[in-house]
C-alpha cells in the first residue's frame, strides 16, 4: 500500500539525512522525498511518499516521532488530503510534433515555458498518475529530459499539520 | 564573566554534579583537558583505549542509575569509541559523549584526525550535536544530560570543534530545558491500564515477562510488588535479572535462547502476558510465528512505542513510564473487587512446577574437568549472592546469567543487545568507580578477556581490586557450540592458539595471577582471590572442560517450546 507521510522537523544542519538514515537503517521504502522550510524558518516540512503494510507504516511513523529533531508526524493519506508534483519536461518539438506537443500540453493544462527553434519544455503539475499519463500520451522518443519535484501534499479542510 | 569553551565544559560538568569523566586526551580536546586539569570537583579516569573509557562509563551508569560520561579526541579517538556508544544504544544506557573535532574552518577539508563524527555515530546515538558557536555550548550540554536521561534513555554526543573550545561568552547553566520537538509520556493511558488489570484478573493462565526497562527506570520493587499481589510467575530477560528476587519461588528464571525450559514452556502456553520494559526480541521469542500461534493476550507497558506492535501484535498497548504505570496497577488491584482465579492459577502453577522437574540448568560435575556452570555457583557462594557481575559475550555470559541468582537490580552487568566482547574488565571498572566498595566480578572467556586486556594498566592506576573469573575452555565457545550443533563439527577459526599465560599477563600488569585445573581447586581459589586479595586485581584462568555447552537452546528460528535440553543429548 502506498503512503504519505507529512512531516514537521526542526530545521537544522543534518535533519534530512537523520530523515533518510532511518529509512535505509530499518530497510523502509522511499519513493520520494521532498522538503523545504516552512513560513516559519526554524521549521522544515517534508513529504514522503512510501509502500509498505499498515504495519509498517505505523513502525515508520512511531520511528519518526522518535528522531528528537521531529516536531510531528501525520500519515495524509489516512483521510482527505490533496497532493501534487511538479514536472518539467523538455521535449524535441519540430515540424508537425510542434503543434502536437502544444495540443496534448494543453489538454493536461500544462504550460510551456521555455520554446527554442527545436524543442519546448512544458510545467505540469498534478498527481503522480496525472504527470504519468501524460508522459505515455505523448511519443517517448521525443522526451530529453524529464525532472519530477516528488510529492508534496496537505490535508483538505480543517486538517492542519502545525507546531 | 566571559568563559572560553573549554571554560564551559567543565562548568557544565560540574553543574551536572558529573562523579567521574572516562576519557582519553588528544589533540583537539587539548584546552578541555586544560581547564580540566585546574579543577579538582570531578575526576577524571585515564582509560587505555577509547572503547573502554564508553563501556566504563556505560557500566558506571547501569550500576548506579547516573549519566555516564566520557570524552575523547576527534577521528581515532571516536571511532574507537563507536563500539562502546553502539553498546550503549542498545541497552538504552545514559550517556554523555563529548568529542573533539578539527576546528570548524578545517571541517570537511580532510584535515588531521578528521572524522564525520556526527554522520558516524547518527545511527547508534539517540541524538548528537555538532556546536558551532559557543554560545550555543551550554544549552547543548544541558540538553545532552536531559536528553540521555529522560524517555528511553540512551547515549547522546557533543561534538566541539577545537576553535569553539577557545572561543568566549558569558556562561549561563539552564536549569531546565524545554524542547517543543520532544516530550517523553510519563503516565500510562488510564483506560488502557483498567483494561490491563480487567485481564489479569481474568487470566487463567498469566505470566509476567520482564525486560530491561524495570531496571533503567528503577521499577523492581514495585514490579515485586505487582507480582506478588498476583501471585503470577514471572520471567526475566537478559537485560532483566535483578529486576525481580531469582531466589523468589515465583521467578521461572530468565526466558529465551538460553532461558530455563519452565520459563519458556509458561512465555509460550499462557493466555494473559504482563510485558514489563521488554521488546520481544528474536533472543527472546524465538520465531515471532511460532509464538503467535498459541493465542494469549498481550498487555505491554514501555516508554517507547516504537517497542510496541514492533514484532508482536499486542492487545493492550500502553505507553508510559514503567513505575509510573506499575503504580497504577497496584492502586487499582488494591480497589479491585475481583481477586485473580484462584482456581485457574493452582492449576497453572501445577503444571509449571511439572515443567519445573525437568530441572533444565542440570549438569555433571566430575573429578577432573571444571564445569563452566559449577564455578558460577560457587562463584554465587563465595561472594554471597551479592557481588557486582560483569560479563563478556558468549558461553561464559549465558552460563552467569544461568547460575548467578541475582536478588538485585543494578548487578548483573552485561552487553546484551549488541553483544559486545571486550565489555567485561572496562564495564567492571566503572561498576567499582560507581560503587566503591563494592565486590565486582568479571566473568569472561580467554578470548573476549583479550579484546580490552590493556584495561589491566588501568586498574592498577587506579587500583581496582576487580576479580576476573576467566573461564578459559581454548575456544570460542559460543561459536564452537554452534559449529557443532549446526555447521558439521566443523570448528572453523573458532580455536583459540596461542593464548598468553594469563597469570604472568596478571603479574606482568602488576596484579596477582591465579591458576585453576582442578574441581576441587575452585572454590579455594575463589575464596583466596575475594577473601585473602580482597584489595588487590586477581586474575583467575580457570580451565574449564572445553566441549560444555550452553542448555537449554532454542536454536535461531525455531520456537520458544522447541528447546534442545542437555538431557536430549
Amino acid at each position: 500500500m502506498r503512503h504519505i507521510i507529512s512531516i514537521l522537523i526542526e530545521n537544522e544542519a543534518g535533519a534530512l539525512s537523520r530523515v533518510s538514515g532511518l529509512f535505509s537503517a530499518r530497510g523502509y521504502n522511499i519513493e520520494s522525498l521532498t522538503v523545504a522550510p516552512t513560513e516559519d524558518a526554524s521549521l522544515s516540512r517534508m513529504t514522503i511518499v512510501s509502500i509498505g503494510s499498515d504495519e509498517v507504516i505505523e513502525q515508520i511513523t512511531k520511528q519518526l516521532n522518535k528522531l528528537i529533531d521531529v516536531v510531528k508526524v501525520v500519515e495524509l493519506s489516512e483521510a482527505p488530503h490533496i497532493e501534487r508534483e511538479l514536472m518539467l519536461v523538455k521535449v524535441r518539438a519540430t515540424g508537425k510534433d510542434r503543434e502536437e506537443m502544444k495540443r496534448v500540453a494543453d489538454i493536461f493544462r500544462g504550460r510551456i515555458i521555455d520554446v527554442t527553434e527545436s524543442s519546448y519544455v512544458i510545467e505540469l503539475t498534478g498527481n503522480g498518475a496525472k504527470l504519468d499519463a501524460f508522459l505515455a500520451a505523448i511519443d517517448a522518443s521525443l522526451v530529453l529530459e524529464t525532472v519530477r519535484t516528488g510529492v508534496c501534499g496537505v490535508g483538505r479542510g480543517d486538517r492542519i499539520l502545525k507546531a | 564573566m566571559q568563559l572560553t569553551g573549554a571554560e564551559i565544559v567543565i562548568r557544565c560538568l560540574q553543574e551536572e554534579k558529573v562523579e567521574f569523566v572516562f576519557g582519553y586526551p588528544g589533540g583537539s580536546v587539548l584546552y578541555i583537558y586544560d581547564e580540566l586539569f585546574k579543577q579538582d570537583q570531578f575526576k577524571h579516569i585515564l582509560v587505555r583505549h577509547e572503547q573502554a573509557a564508553v563501556h566504563a562509563a556505560d557500566a558506571y551508569s547501569r550500576s548506579s542509575q547516573k549519566v555516564g560520561v566520557c570524552m575523547v579526541t576527534s577521528g581515532p579517538g571516536v571511532t574507537n569509541a563507536v563500539t562502546g556508544i553502539a553498546t550503549a544504544y542498545m541497552d538504552s544506557i545514559p550517556l554523555v559523549v563529548i568529542t573533539g573535532q578539527v576546528p570548524t574552518a578545517y571541517i570537511g577539508q580532510d584535515a588531521f584526525q578528521e572524522a564525520d563524527t556526527v554522520g558516524i555515530t547518527r545511527p547508534c546515538v539517540k541524538h548528537n550535536f555538532l556546536v558551532k558557536d559557543v554560545k550555543d555550548l551550554a544549552v547543548t550540554l544541558k540538553k545532552a544530560f536531559y536528553l540521555a536521561r529522560t524517555g528511553r534513555p540512551g547515549p547522546v554526543l557533543v561534538d566541539i570543534p577545537k576553535d569553539i573550545t577557545t572561543h568566549k561568552c558569558d556562561f549561563h547553566y539552564p536549569k531546565s530545558i524545554a524542547m517543543r520537538s520532544y516530550n517523553p509520556v510519563v503516565k500510562g493511558h488510564s483506560g488502557q491500564i483498567k483494561k490491563a488489570v480487567q485481564l489479569l484478573l481474568e487470566a487463567k493462565r498469566p505470566m509476567i515477562y520482564a525486560g530491561g526497562g524495570v531496571i533503567l527506570s528503577d521499577a523492581a520493587d514495585k514490579l515485586t510488588k505487582v507480582t506478588r499481589m498476583l501471585g503470577f510467575p514471572i520471567t526475566q530477560t537478559l537485560m532483566g535479572l535483578g529486576g525481580y528476587p531469582a531466589t523468589d519461588g515465583q521467578s521461572l528464571g530468565m526466558l529465551g535462547m538460553h532461558g530455563t525450559y519452565e520459563a519458556n514452556m509458561a512465555m509460550q502456553h499462557c493466555d494473559v502476558l504482563l510485558a514489563v520494559g521488554a521488546r520481544f526480541d528474536d533472543r527472546v521469542i524465538g520465531n515471532p510465528a511460532h509464538f503467535g500461534q498459541v493465542a494469549r493476550k498481550i498487555i505491554h507497558i514501555d516508554i517507547d512505542p516504537s517497542s510496541i506492535s514492533k514484532r508482536v501484535k499486542v492487545d493492550v498497548p500502553i505507553v508510559g513510564n514503567v513505575p509510573d504505570v506499575l503504580d497504577e496497577i497496584i492502586k487499582l488491584l488494591e480497589a479491585a473487587d475481583g481477586k485473580p482465579d484462584a482456581k485457574g492459577l493452582a492449576s497453572w502453577w501445577k503444571q509449571i512446577d511439572e515443567w519445573r522437574g525437568k530441572n533444565s540448568l542440570q549438569y555433571k560435575q566430575g573429578s577432573d574437568l571444571i564445569m563452566p556452570q559449577y564455578v558460577v555457583e560457587k562463584l554465587y557462594e563465595v561472594t554471597g549472592g551479592d557481588a557486582f557481575v560483569t560479563s563478556d559475550v558468549g558461553q561464559h555470559q549465558m552460563w552467569a546469567a544461568q547460575y548467578y541468582k541475582f536478588d538485585k537490580p543494578r548487578r548483573w552487568i552485561n552487553s546484551g543487545g549488541l553483544g559486545t566482547m571486550g565489555f567485561g574488565l572496562p564495564a567492571a571498572m566503572g561498576v567499582r568507580f560507581a560503587n566503591p566498595k563494592a565486590t565486582v566480578a568479571c566473568v569472561t572467556g580467554e578470548a573476549s578477556i583479550q579484546m580490552c586486556i590493556q584495561e589491566l594498566s588501568t586498574c592498577k592506576q587506579y587500583r581496582l581490586p576487580i576479580k576476573i573469573v576467566n573461564l578459559n575452555n581454548g575456544y570460542l565457545g559460543m561459536v564452537r557450540q554452534w559449529q557443532q550443533m549446526f555447521h558439521g563439527n566443523r570448528y572453523s577459526e573458532s580455536y583459540v592458539d596461542a593464548l598468553p599465560d594469563f597469570v604472568k599477563l596478571a603479574e606482568a600488569y602488576g596484579h596477582v595471577g591465579l591458576k585453576v585445573e582442578k574441581p576441587a581447586d575452585v572454590e579455594p581459589a575463589l575464596r583466596e582471590a575475594f577473601v585473602k586479595h580482597k584489595n588487590e586485581l586477581v586474575f583467575l584462568d580457570i580451565l574449564t572442560d572445553p566441549t560444555a555447552n550452553v542448555f537449554p537452546m532454542v536454536a535461531g528460528g525455531k520456537g520458544l517450546s522447541e528447546m534442545i535440553l542437555a538431557e536430549d543429548l
